[in-house]
């Protein structure tokens, strides 16, 4: 399975010597093997090994991390209600990890450094072993360092105990990446010295005066007016983009897409997860509709759409019916409209589909400064019609909060806005996925209402490229203590111009996307800026679980311990 | 110079130790030349530079600025200064430490306390007030606005004053506004890292100052901004 010697080892370097030679490799003990294509590996036993590969993704040799010396690594397929091992053996010259991201499992088996265990030595082989209870499409990736961005990640795809409330004939994983021959490190630290540097659709002196003409001047500076006050740009989309990303679907470049074969007449699976390390991608079918089954690897009612955000490590399931033996994109741009991951829907692999332009970028509005949206219309609103608040409100478990230094801004009336798509894709004239139309397959209502809530900020200072939650960076905070067997109720209130994509570990978390008996079970959910959301957890599983935002250069502060007991 | 260094090193290590942050708070490193450039008019000529540095975390850092010309077959005039700076507001920074000017080949120490950060409508600001031995108190305020003609072609305006309550001929200060420069520069960013740079600048001595040097010129610049 994959498990490499010490002479492939030897082998893979000396074929790439001459590349090698002329890029700085810190190869202390492991060695740099050479790039594999993604398998897929099912059954209970896995043997996974982490390495430093010579990859080269954008024209230009680098070194990545790799599973199995795979960039994605290989898909693993389980069955529900299997035990799985995974012997993982680290072969970088740093410790690692793997975590199952929306997998429930005993905490020990979690893979986060320093809170399910002590990590994965250099050398050294880590033995994952635990029961499969769940089914649908997930995915894993190391908890280490930066290693999620340069490599560390796969697909998980479960099959279900019980058949499918859906049919189709053939699948496809469709996993999305973004890459770049920067080390993350360098990355970051740019981040640190000025938060704007991979931000190159600023506002200019042209856009103003475009604006004076639209308006004129009074309306235009009017219109600029909070902004410059509270010095936010509404261009602030994506921290890192295209300008040193290579967006990847399956590992594949744009230059050289991703194939996905079909024959005519057959209903087609795609599995989408976004992997990537910050890059939330709006993806599309042109010419296709997209019938959305399961979101977070969970069933949902299902609901015909053109478009579907997907914030870093969600997951959607889709089934398509391509027609006429036609060549489709599978077009994912990133949010900011950067760059875009390319794959071809084709039952010929000669025939490639038309590549549709990058949309235009839109600006961030006061609704994401959290300045509300319909502020006339929310007076004339009575309560009741609020399908967001709870029946019967619960008691509410104060938190520390510090506003300070590491917050910028504050949402003074955040708003629940499940039914709006997002910066981007409002009214592009397509139908786009929103959390309002997720509805769960199986019915909540009998679930347990709420115990009590805790509201969490998601703080932050852009200029100074801090995060935190409540304005506490992770590392002065106290765990967030949960109760065996409560349900919780957690509200998000983005005090940030960014979408944070929050993902709670070993818990469900069940969205209340407007109907108390469908609550959306999901693993992760998208926060926007300056809005409210609320969903439930079950308190189910013992011990200590990760909490944060997923976006890789936010999550190292934007983070809590949860300690169930 | 070198003792300066040194002095860096030393602190860099104690704050490493003592502020360490921790998580994503990592310790950094940056040096900018936010001008290094070439001043010509009919009559004059200078280099002229205007650079900053800083080493520390989120919060706590050690900065060091420096400033000065090399007119044409003159000694190099500077002012640098050397401070602990520490986040007190989310755009603001407070700064305190020491001061050192050179000027007509004598030096001039002070004891510094700033503000520095970016102000409403964009604006990046720093005051320093500045008290010497003898009992002077110099003010030097700047302020800079970065106006986006493209993504990469930026023109930056920029004014400067010093103001001071005692007369120091031999460092030529005079009491009350000392000076004011205001310029623009066009930069065109190869990279965010490095930007070479056009501009136009005029500077006048006023009042006392006048005295010591009446200096009223209008010029041309031509250099390049980098930082790493
Ligand atoms: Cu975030």
């Amino acid at each position: 399975m994959n498990h490499l010697s010490r002479r492939d080892f030897l082998k893979g370097v000396a074929a790439s010597g001459l590349v090698l030679s002329s890029i700085n490799v810190h190869a202390k003990s492991y060695g740099v093997i050479e790039r594999k294509e993604t398998t897929e590996l099912s059954g209970n036993v896995f043997h996974l090994t982490i390495n430093k590969t010579l990859v080269n993704v954008t024209g230009s040799p680098s070194i990545a991390t790799t599973v199995n010396g795979m960039l994605q690594g290989p898909t693993l397929r389980w069955r529900e209600g299997d035990m799985v091992t995974i012997h993982v053996t680290n072969y970088l010259d740093e410790p690692s990890s793997i975590h199952w991201h929306g997998i429930i499992l005993p905490y020990q088996m979690d893979g986060v450094p320093g809170i399910s265990f002590d990590g994965i030595a250099p050398g050294e082989t880590f033995t994952y072993t635990f029961k499969v209870q769940q089914s649908g499409t997930f995915w894993y990736h190391s908890h280490s360092g930066f290693q999620e961005q340069t490599g560390v990640y796969g697909a998980i795809v479960i099959e279900p105990k019980e058949k499918e409330p859906f049919t189709y004939d053939r699948e496809y994983v469709v996993l999305l990446s973004d890459y770049s021959d920067e080390k993350p490190a360098t990355i970051y630290r740019k981040l640190k010295i000025a938060s704007d540097y991979y931000n190159f659709n600023q506002r200019t002196v042209g856009d103003f005066f475009a604006e004076v003409k639209e308006k004129g001047f009074w309306e235009a500076w009017q219109a600029r007016k909070m902004w410059n006050q509270m010095r936010m740009s509404d261009r602030d989309l994506s921290d890192v983009t295209g300008y040193t990303y290579t967006f990847l679907m399956n590992g594949h470049s744009p230059s050289k897409p991703f194939q996905a074969l079909y024959r005519a007449g057959e209903r087609v699976r795609l599995r989408f997860i976004n992997a990537a390390a910050m890059t939330f991608f709006d993806v599309r079918i042109p010419g296709l509709k997209m019938r959305v089954v399961a979101a977070d690897g969970n069933n949902v009612q299902p609901v015909e759409v053109d478009e579907i955000r997907l914030g870093v490590a969600e997951t959607y399931d889709v089934i398509v019916e391509p027609k006429n033996s036609q060549a489709y994109a599978i077009f994912a741009q990133a949010m900011d409209r950067s760059g875009y991951a390319l794959g071809n829907l084709t039952t010929n692999p000669n025939i490639y589909a038309k590549v549709p332009k990058l949309d235009q970028p839109q600006p961030l509005t006061m609704a994401d400064m959290g300045m509300g949206m319909h502020m006339a219309d929310m007076k004339k609103m009575p309560m009741k019609h609020n399908k967001y608040a709870l029946k019967k409100p619960v008691p509410i478990t104060q938190l520390p909060m510090r506003w300070g230094v590491g917050t910028t801004m504050r949402a003074k009336n955040p708003q629940y806005r499940l039914d709006d798509p997002g910066v981007g894709l409002r009214n592009n004239g397509r139908r786009v996925l929103t959390y309002a139309d997720l509805r769960s397959l199986r019915s909540t209502k009998d679930d347990k209402y709420p115990d009590r809530e805790i509201i969490l900020h998601l703080t932050g200072n852009m200029e100074r490229y801090m995060w935190s939650i409540n304005g506490i960076p992770y590392h002065e905070a106290d765990p967030i203590r949960f109760r065996y067997g409560e349900r919780v109720r957690i509200t998000y209130i983005n005090d940030t111009m960014m979408n944070h994509p929050m993902h709670l570990h070993g818990l469900w978390s069940d969205l209340e996307t407007g109907d108390e008996n469908h609550l959306v079970r999901k693993h992760t959910i998208i926060s926007q800026p300056g809005s409210k959301i609320s969903f439930r957890v079950t308190v189910d599983a013992k011990g200590a679980w990760a909490y944060h935002c997923h976006l890789l250069y936010h999550m190292k502060d934007m983070f809590r311990k949860v300690v169930v007991t | 110079m070198k003792n300066l260094f040194l002095q860096l090193l030393l602190f860099a290590t104690l704050m490493s130790s003592t502020f360490a942050g921790s998580g994503g708070d990592i310790l950094r490193a940056t040096f900018t030349a936010d001008s290094l450039e070439y001043q010509a008019n009919f009559d004059e000529r200078a280099i002229y530079w205007d650079t900053y540095g800083y080493i520390g975390y989120d919060i706590n850092k050690l900065y060091f600025y420096s400033e000065g010309e090399k007119p044409h077959r003159e000694s190099a005039n500077s002012e640098n200064q050397l401070l602990y700076s520490r986040a007190i507001a989310p755009f603001w920074d407070v700064q305190i430490g020491v001061g050192l000017d050179r000027a007509n080949e004598k030096y001039k120490s002070w004891a510094v306390i700033a503000l520095a950060g970016l102000a409403p409508y964009f604006f990046e600001t720093r005051a320093a007030l500045l008290v010497g031995g003898n009992g002077n108190i110099g003010l030097r305020i700047d302020l800079e606005y970065e106006a986006l003609l493209t993504q990469k072609l930026i023109l930056t305006p920029k004014v400067s004053s010093e103001a001071y309550t005692k007369n120091e001929p031999r460092m030529g200060y005079g009491a009350g506004l000392s000076n004011l420069t205001i310029g623009a520069r066009l930069r065109y960013e190869i990279k965010r890292e490095f930007a070479p740079y056009v501009g136009i600048e005029w500077s006048k001595n006023f009042g006392n100052t006048r005295k010591y040097s009446p200096f009223n010129e209008l010029y041309l610049v031509g250099g390049v901004r980098f930082w790493f």
